[in-house]
């Protein structure tokens, strides 16, 4: 019988039980769990602060999935390190694990950068656990001033789930923009005067430089009074187990399109990996849930003796704030084109006769089609690519591909 | 085990929107169908095309859902074939629009993402949408290999 172990809990572990299940039923499975918790979804935690889910809508999967899928799972102990000389993990707790494939699905930290005095600031919270959303839940109240370090999508989506129940809150990033890793200057521009009409404000081209206890002394010299400090500058994939047995590393544990890491018997899905960026044709970290699950499934499947390969993955993101919502997908890569109507902004960015990558503001409906035209690189000349622009349609489609898609199993 | 889909004929689809009509009612506690009239409806399966062309698009329920590994929220699985949604575990992220191919997910009148389950999770026993096509532009039944 076969031993597998993951570390980790997330959505990549998840995807990876299922790959392998769909391989094996059999082997051992062993989970380690750095969070006391079974799998949530963790992308929720802003929506659990807004009210619009809670603690047990937000289990990931349902109460039996680790019993169902034969797994042991460790709540509370965390891989120390590896032998893959021997095939061994080592926990915190001391204890010794054999593998016979082993999948780090060991995710991102946030990285916190070493401000001056933020040792003086009394509460202060990363947003990244469901433990982060409640310990900040619990020093919140109506009248609190909130400073988010950080207007990329953890600062943004935090600001969303945080607004209802504080005094105010102002989020400062050093770039000049909102969401500056999915949005060019003009559709930043949109998002953020949307973001400011429901009561954000932002200081932008601006950081925090030093902190002393309710305040922050910042880069241009303003000072900002706060009560409560979120850091979400960014996050670093977590790389150390393999870093330290010498295998290779980037910003994340380097994997090829079967999730296997340089070391034999050794695979790696989900934040804390570097896969290739097919929209963009170089290796990079995708930090995003599907992708993660896809990764670990893949991952899953090669652990069991399957054979699977993640080839098309692309960053995507689906985002909303206050009723807007906001799409990304690709490399902004090529010509752009714009649309635009009433409330709404498209970017496409075409290459070589096919659609590298786009933004949506507003206009979101069916965009699951454009977002196939990268993934499934979509020659544009075979389809009537100006009237899509307007709105996604499977009409531009020829008959041929339709009878294929909605004729057939896909 | 081969599954009973719901297929598209486009050669035979009039645009005429019925099968819309004929979701929103067995998704809705309405006395009669008329009762739609006036009113903006939410159906699970979409007439699109242009002045050439129409067919109804509604979840293909594929072979390996897209969806369903990339929903943040763990709300969409596939069980006995059928990709369903937990509306009350969905926060409307929308990921699931921005992944599907076939662009076959939208909101319902409460804002919460909504799909075609094959009418499994109403009343009807079979896709209302198939029972009431008069041209047989879209058909429910066992096409090809299956999972």
């Amino acid at each position: 019988m076969k031993r597998y172990v993951i570390v980790g809990n997330g959505a990549a572990a998840v995807g990876c039980i299922e790959g392998i299940r769909s391989v094996d039923k059999e082997g051992a499975i062993t989970v380690l769990s750095k969070e006391a918790r079974r799998v949530y979804a963790r992308p929720l935690i802003s929506y659990y602060l807004e009210g619009k889910t809670d603690e047990a809508r937000m289990q990931y999967r349902d109460a039996d999935f680790y019993a169902a899928n034969g797994c042991e799972l460790l709540l509370g102990e965390s891989a120390a390190g590896i032998d893959p000389t021997a095939g061994t993990v080592t926990t915190d707790k001391g204890r010794t694990i054999p593998y016979d494939a082993l999948c780090l699905a060991t995710g991102s930290s946030p990285f916190v950068p070493p401000f001056e005095g933020l040792d003086t600031v009394k509460n202060k919270f990363s947003f990244m656990t469901l433990d982060d959303a409640l310990a900040l839940e619990k020093v919140i109240t109506a009248d609190s001033r909130v400073l988010i370090v950080g207007a990329g999508l953890i600062g943004l989506k935090c600001a969303e789930g945080l607004r209802d129940r504080v005094g105010g809150i102002t989020v400062c990033d050093l770039a000049d923009r909102v969401l500056s890793s999915i949005l060019d200057a003009k559709c930043a521009a949109v998002v953020q005067k949307h973001l400011e009409e429901n009561g954000i404000r932002f200081l932008l081209g601006d950081s925090a430089v030093r902190f002393d206890g309710d305040t922050a002394l910042m880069k241009s010299g303003a000072t900002v009074g706060f009560d409560v400090l979120v850091l979400a500058v960014g996050v670093r994939a977590n790389v150390a187990l393999v870093k330290e047995i010498g295998g290779a590393v980037n910003r994340g544990v380097i994997v090829d399109a079967r999730m296997q890491t340089s070391v034999a018997g050794i695979y790696a899905a989900g934040d804390c990996a570097e896969g290739y960026d097919a929209s963009l044709g170089a290796p990079r970290v995708l930090a995003i849930m599907p992708n993660a699950v896809i990764g670990g499934h893949t991952a899953g499947v090669n652990m069991a003796g399957g054979d699977a390969a993640f080839d098309n993955a692309i960053p995507m993101n689906s985002i909303g704030f206050f009723g807007l919502h906001i799409m990304t997908a690709g490399a902004y890569d090529g010509e752009m084109t714009e649309e635009t109507d009433a409330g709404t902004l498209k970017r496409f960015f075409v290459k070589d006769g096919y659609l590298k990558g786009f933004i949506l503001i507003g206009g979101t409906e069916r965009a699951g089609i454009y977002t196939s035209l990268i993934r499934e690189k979509v020659p544009l000349a075979s389809i009537d690519f100006e009237t899509s622009k307007k709105i996604a349609s499977n009409a531009v489609f020829s008959a041929e591909t339709r009878r294929k898609k909605f004729g057939g199993v896909v | 085990m081969n599954m009973k889909r719901v297929y598209v004929n486009e050669e035979w689809c009039l645009g005429c929107h019925l099968c819309e009509y004929n979701c929103a009612f067995a998704n809705a506690s309405l006395a009669r169908m008329a009762d739609l009239k006036g009113k903006k409806i939410f159906p699970r399966v979409h007439v699109e095309g242009d002045d050439k062309i129409t067919f109804a698009v509604s979840c293909r329920h594929c072979t390996d859902p897209l969806c369903v590994k990339s929903c943040i929220a763990g709300a969409i699985r596939k069980k006995d074939g059928v990709v369903r949604i937990d509306r009350n575990k969905c926060v409307g992220c929308f990921t699931c629009v921005l992944v599907c191919p076939y662009g076959a997910l939208a909101p319902g009148e409460d804002g919460v993402m909504q799909k075609c389950e094959l009418c499994t999770d109403n009343a009807c026993g079979a896709p209302a949408c198939v029972t009431g096509c008069p041209n047989n532009a879209i058909v429910y039944e066992e096409r090809g290999d299956d999972e």
